[in-house]
């Protein structure tokens, strides 16, 4: 009934909606209409299309935007005599967004234009963010593809060739070979620490591991080159050993770990507390619970807060600018002597003046970028699932795993034995069917 | 204690001989007002927790329990004291790995602390009025290089803000169903773009097309303080930009392009979480789009939108590699944000470390806990304010 009667009082109110929704308790129907009847006489409620974008709206964006630009080319060129591209595109943008109002006020009232313009704004945020981000990515590899296409940039360190040697000799393998290293020895460190310590934080909870906790958040806010300086004062300086691949790994590890252990946590909390209730129940220790559940569950978002931790570890070049050195050969020995990064070997090259060095730098950036893309796209095709979801390849195994046991049991209550079940399946629990197999094989 | 209730004692049989010397089993479950022998008290379930009990409890009825004695060594486990030496053996690894990220944290502060108070010691309040950076002369502080990272972070916060802000909105609002997913991978690739990268798309890139708008803004804006250049005549049609070279403001875009997407991605994660009956609401009033946006999913991400900012205002603060390609580095306070030269702390520590002496090394490790400190009160303080907020309870920052 009162659903019906705002209705109708709605029927006759183009902006009344509001009036209508307050009156309702009271006089449902009588005030909203009397007064929207004052306001619009003639001119009936039309239903707001929220959803879908009219020939009108593409209309008025595309005139609104070509006087815009007509105006502003008009002021640049005639009134105030201005080069350069961004304020051109700033002040025909703001021009433009002038028009737009207008346009729309011909036809529509003042919600619809704010909706309208906050429209147009929001998108057009979103659109210079990417825009940005286009720009970027496109200017390195441009720049970078100078060095790129030749073979001897993949293939030779830069010992060879000194700053004014052309792009033909020389290359960032020692760069590639460096990073490698550096992050190999850094994820050694960091992926078996920050995983257990993400487990204790989320499955031990006590007054330790919240201090832990707090400790590690903090830790997150760490400027990356404040562990560079750390570790060469303490490595390098402290312990008196030369800068090397080996020390720019423990910067890594430094950095890193905080990043690991924190989205880890994230990932871990989100397995969903009756999975673990029914592993406890069906009587799992703690350990198997973790084993067997908690970590399969979150294995896909466990590997995304490694990949990306490796992303941000590949890419930092403060850490590695203060422990690693720099160095123009192969290091193959991360112990001794100097190894560079392809971050810290851009920064350093593009430091210099000559054009094919800067050409060297940006072919460097360009190789890590892509690296950094390939371990984002392989972040994104393994993580992007929840904790439980299964990948088709991982249900193809648990149905084949389950057809399996199965078959076991016919087999077993065939040979009528049961108390054997129970001790054979004790032993090989690595799934969660097993552990439905220890509940239940004692029947 | 809903655990307690789950526990099916005929699962529990399989790993029996396990537990059944642990002692302290039974106290414990008799601290928890559990009956820890049910057969003795006539079967299972009779004590207490009979619904619970009824699974596990209806097996058990036609099985051998009940006709077992009383000095059965089958008991209800409590799983939060029974262990099995693997599960004595993780815990106390888990324990040690936190003990062990705990000390290398830990460690790392201290030794800021440590090896940073020798040079505050000796400088003392000095050490953040001072401007100049000469601690082997023993006249240094931090005035300069700390206005110089607080200014660029700010620019970069203010820039990035509303373009996170609105990339966010579109993404969880605007963009359709199809693109969403593709689009909220490229923000997130974007924070994860190395800051190399982005200090030379400043320095090679952005310098020349930021500086007309440099000179735009000076001409017709200088008589705001802040946009003032000294060395800047507008009058003068051959004067050249190069005096807004290397400025605050290129190091703040820069900088602001790496922010954006962080703070955009914590912001569009909570927008996706506003309710949707609040949505639907909002919309069945008569509310257009935008409307809808304002009333409900702003303020219902409000904490999203503040905690997002200032994770970027941590990030920004701590940036070096970018800022450090893309400034010149002056040791004065410098208020005009066009103007060349500006300073960061952790482009200082950048620059300096390499020719340092020890007693210079304690200055810089100074500085840095500064910087640290810093951050680490504007990223406690966006955790906090993101775990307050209504939208804030189940998500990740």
């Amino acid at each position: 009934m009162t659903i019906e009667d705002t209705r109708t009082s709605e029927a006759g109110a183009a902006t009344g909606s509001r009036h209508a929704g307050a009156a309702a308790p009271g006089r449902r129907t009588v005030l909203p209409a009397l007064s929207s009847g004052a306001r619009h006489p003639t001119r009936p409620e039309v239903r707001r299309n929220l959803a879908s974008i009219g020939r009108d709206d593409v209309l008025r964006v595309l005139g609104a935007a070509a006087a815009g630009i007509a105006t502003t080319s008009w002021l640049f060129t005639q009134i105030v005599a201005f080069d350069g591209a961004l304020p051109f595109v700033l002040i025909s943008y703001v021009l433009f967004l002038g028009y737009f109002v207008v346009l729309i006020s011909f036809d529509d009232n003042r919600v619809t234009i704010i909706d309208r313009v906050a429209n147009v704004i929001i998108h057009s945020l979103a659109v210079v963010l990417i825009l940005a981000l286009i720009v970027v990515v496109v200017f390195t590899v441009i720049r970078g593809s100078e060095a790129l296409f030749h073979f001897n940039f993949w293939t030779q360190d830069l010992s060879t060739a000194g700053p004014l040697d052309p792009l033909t000799t020389g290359g960032m393998l020692h760069a590639a070979i460096g990073t490698l290293i550096m992050i190999a020895f850094a994820l050694t460190f960091s992926i078996p620490l920050g995983l257990l310590c993400a487990v204790f934080l989320s499955e031990f909870p006590g007054k330790f591991s919240r201090l832990v906790r707090t400790v590690v958040e903090a830790m997150t806010a760490l400027p990356s080159i404040i562990c560079g300086l750390f570790i060469y004062a303490t490595y390098v300086l402290m312990f008196g050993l030369d800068r090397s691949g080996f020390a720019a790994s423990l910067a890594i590890t430094i950095m890193i770990l905080p990043i690991i252990i924190r989205s880890a946590d994230v990932v871990l909390r989100l397995v969903p507390g009756t999975l673990k209730e029914a592993s406890l129940g069906l009587g799992a220790g703690q350990w198997r619970t973790i084993w067997n559940v908690v970590l399969p569950t979150s294995r896909s978002g466990l590997m995304t807060a490694i990949i990306l931790g490796t992303a941000r570890g590949i890419g930092e070049t403060s850490p590695v600018l203060l422990t690693a050195g720099y160095t123009t050969y192969i290091n193959m020995n991360p112990f001794t002597g100097p190894m560079v990064s392809l971050p810290f070997a851009t920064f350093t090259l593009v430091k210099s003046p000559e054009p094919s060095q800067i050409a060297r730098g940006f072919g460097a950036a360009a190789v890590l970028m892509v690296l950094v893309f390939l371990l984002f796209l392989i972040a994104r095709l393994i993580g992007g699932r929840g904790p439980g979801q299964l990948s088709r390849r991982a249900r193809r195994r648990v149905a084949a795993a389950s057809i399996r046991d199965a078959q076991r049991y016919t087999q077993r209550s065939a040979v009528g034995n049961p108390s054997a079940g129970g001790t054979a399946s004790h032993g090989g629990g690595h799934s969660p069917e097993s552990l439905q197999q220890t509940g239940s094989g004692h029947k | 204690m809903s655990q307690n209730d789950t526990i099916q004692r005929s699962a529990a049989t399989g790993d029996r001989s396990r537990y059944a010397d642990d002692g302290s089993l039974d106290d414990a479950l008799t601290g928890l007002g559990v009956d820890a022998d049910p057969s003795a008290s006539g079967g299972p379930g009779a004590s207490g927790n009979g619904a619970g009990n009824g699974v596990g409890g209806s097996g058990n009825g036609s099985g051998s329990t009940p006709a077992k004695p009383a000095a059965d060594t089958e008991k209800r486990r409590n799983p939060a004291t029974a262990r099995g030496w693997q599960d004595v053996l993780f815990r106390s690894l888990a324990r040690s790995a936190g003990a062990v990220v705990l000390g290398i944290m830990g460690l790392v502060g201290l030794f800021l602390v440590v090896r940073g108070s020798e040079a505050i010691g000796s400088a003392g309040p000095s050490f953040l009025t001072e401007q100049s950076w000469e601690p082997n002369s023993g006249t240094f502080g931090i005035a300069a290089v700390l206005f110089g990272t607080v200014t660029i972070a700010l620019i970069a916060i203010v820039v990035a803000i509303p373009l996170a802000l609105g990339s966010a909105t579109y993404i969880s609002e605007y963009a359709p169903r199809n693109i969403k997913g593709f689009l909220t991978g490229i923000v997130d690739l974007m924070a994860a773009i190395p800051s190399v990268v982005y200090g030379l798309w400043g320095v090679f890139w952005l310098e020349a097309n930021v500086l007309p708008v440099s000179q735009w803004i000076s001409t017709f804006f200088g008589w705001i303080p802040i946009f003032a250049v000294e060395d800047f005549d507008a009058n003068n049609p051959l004067a050249t930009p190069t005096v807004f070279t290397a400025s605050a403001l290129l190091a703040g875009l820069v900088v602001a392009m790496m922010v954006a997407p962080i703070a955009s991605s914590i912001m569009r994660e909570v927008f996706s979480q506003a309710p949707l009956g609040e949505r639907e609401g909002a919309l069945a009033l008569g509310s257009t789009k935008w409307g809808m946006i304002r009333s409900v999913v702003y303020p219902f991400g409000t904490g999203g939108i503040i905690g997002g900012t200032m994770l970027g205002l941590g990030r920004a603060l701590g940036e070096t590699i970018a800022v450090y390609l893309v400034i010149s580095p002056v040791f004065i306070i410098q208020p005009n944000i066009l103007a060349t030269g500006t300073n960061s702390i952790s482009a200082l520590v950048a620059l300096r470390y390499g020719e340092a002496s020890p007693f210079e090394l304690s200055a810089l490790m100074a500085a840095g806990l500064v910087l640290f400190i810093i951050t680490m009160i504007v990223n406690f303080g966006a955790s906090i304010i993101i775990s307050r907020s209504r939208s804030g309870a189940s998500s990740e920052a």
